[in-house]
């Protein structure tokens, strides 16, 4: 090989090297495995208007929408199977591609293939390098749901009142608590706490439908948002009591909790004797 | 008898290496020039627990001052210099919510010390360390619950809040570093033990930003370092 052929080889080789630039993360759920090169090019047709080029959350459509977008570069986010101030695990990302977040612009991505999902979660990765360096965290345990019962629901309001929930939320759930005019997210953005009283069937949270969804919700919290996760101060079984509490301030929503309320006269017995007045939390 | 002295002698060097060169110490006074802007009133009537606790009337913290022009919760801390630390002090650092109030407002400590978090109210408040270099997160802490028990890991300083009650405002200083401290009510620090060498010496407030002076400790010494932040008047 002589001194010219090298130097082309070189260039050949440099020439290479730049153009395609590999982006090694990957997002691994059940079966499916998704490469972010992949989801590179569907983030930049479906994702981009809104999170932005760099992922930031400042696409062209932020300044007109609310709750803003996405910042993947802080990877922070809301739903979460795993403890607060842990990464969400790629099955967590996934979900919430193919669910969308309900009350915001973020549709449901149901267009796109499992496949695509999973490679948009990959993409979503490399926005952040705390995806090198961390691992996602445990999920957390959810034990099977028990029957629901007046005496859960009388539990669980109680629990409302001791937890405080009624602060931000509002004593009716309607997010509308002494609290919630005042709060923000961790950007600085004004928040509302959600109202659990608007719409009927359809009245869902961001994080999901289902009862377990609920119970995850508040034990992990929403990172990012003034929700705190109540991991430490709640027990699994009290946890559980306070999901049907929190399905019966869902007043036009059909649910078992609902009908179980209703059968007993549709009143929730108040205890006397430690009710919030009387320890001066109020 | 001899060996015990001999190991009197042996264990207090082993205690303090900087014992065998001098033990230098940086010391002053943080001071501001200027005219700072007037905190604002603390209303609490929505948390009548909290409100009946104080007395006087309660103002916002971000900067605080005394006789003199001193200023309080001035983190001063080693930047570059000091030793290479590499285990964290065991004894934890505490962190009180009390009167719907962060004790102490600014609370230093080094990375991977444990950090409790107690709340001594009679009202839920949640912790929200609002971290950027280290992760951010969100616990709740109901009154009667045991204290919550975490760390940082990396040097930062955070904004910490209670999104219940929204006047709830502090910092964590978390430092590379155990030669730190906190300007009290005279506006003073003092960061002891310092073996000779060359140090930057850095101050933290939270609204006027940070200064640094570079300071050289020869030997047993005491050095006065004195730092002025210029108020931000608005």
């Amino acid at each position: 090989m002589n001194a010219f052929s090298k130097r082309l080889f070189l260039n050949v080789l440099l020439a290479a090297s730049i153009a395609t630039p590999c982006l090694a993360q990957e997002a691994r759920v059940g079966t499916l495995t998704g490469h972010a090169d992949a989801g590179k090019k569907l983030y930049r047709r479906f994702c981009v208007g809104c999170h932005g080029p760099l992922g930031d959350g400042n696409g062209e459509n932020a300044p007109w929408i609310d709750p803003k977008p996405r910042d993947f570069t802080a990877a922070t986010f809301k739903c979460r199977s795993t403890p607060t101030g842990t990464l969400p695990t790629d099955q967590d990302l996934y979900n919430s591609v193919g669910r969308g977040f309900y009350n915001s612009n973020m549709p449901h991505w149901d267009a796109l293939t499992d496949q695509n999902r999973i490679d948009l979660v990959a993409f979503i990765k490399t926005f952040s390098p705390r995806w090198k360096t961390e691992k996602a965290g445990d999920p957390i345990n959810i034990p099977a749901e028990p029957a629901v019962t007046m005496q859960s629901i009388t539990h669980g309001a109680e629990l409302f009142q001791k937890m405080e929930c009624w602060k931000c939320h509002g004593q009716q759930g309607r997010g509308d608590g002494p609290s919630a005019a005042t709060l923000t997210d961790s950007k600085d953005q004004p928040i509302r706490p959600y109202n659990f009283a608007v719409g009927g069937d359809d009245s869902r949270f961001k994080c999901g439908v289902t009862n377990q969804d609920v119970y995850r919700i508040f034990m992990t919290g929403l990172d990012g948002t003034p929700m705190p996760s109540f991991a430490d101060v709640i027990q699994p079984n009290d946890a559980w009591d306070l999901v049907h509490f929190l399905r019966t301030l869902q007043t036009n929503r059909h649910s078992k909790e609902n009908d179980v309320l209703k059968a007993a006269g549709g009143k929730i017995p108040v205890k006397a004797a430690d009710g919030p007045s009387g320890s001066g939390g109020q | 008898m001899r060996t015990k002295q001999l190991f009197i002698v042996a264990s207090a060097l082993m205690v303090s290496p900087a014992l065998l060169f001098g033990a230098g110490t940086i010391s002053g006074k943080v001071t501001y020039t200027g005219t700072p802007a007037k905190q604002k009133a603390i209303d609490m009537s929505k948390e009548p627990s909290c409100a009946k606790q104080h007395t006087t009337p309660v103002t916002t913290e971000t900067v605080v001052t005394g006789p003199n022009n001193v200023l309080e919760n001035v983190v001063v801390y080693i930047s570059a210099g000091a030793p290479d630390e590499s285990t964290a002090p065991t004894q934890a650092v505490t962190f009180t919510q009390k009167g719907c109030q962060y004790l102490p407002h600014v609370l230093a400590m080094r990375t991977g010390q444990e950090l409790k978090v107690v709340n001594d109210d009679q009202t839920s408040h949640n912790i929200h360390p609002l971290a950027k270099v280290n992760r951010e997160w969100n616990k709740s802490q109901p009154p009667g619950t045991p204290p919550l028990n975490e760390k940082f890991d990396k040097e930062e300083f955070i904004s910490v809040k209670c999104n219940v009650h929204p006047w709830m405002h502090g910092f964590f200083a978390v430092l590379k570093t155990s030669h730190y401290s906190v300007s009290g009510e005279n506006g003073g620090f003092s960061l002891p033990n310092l073996p000779p060498g060359k140090y930057t010496v850095t101050a933290w407030q939270e609204d006027y930003g940070t200064q640094t002076q570079d300071v050289t400790i020869t030997g047993n010494e005491t050095k006065t370092v004195d730092f002025s932040f210029k108020a931000k008047p608005y």
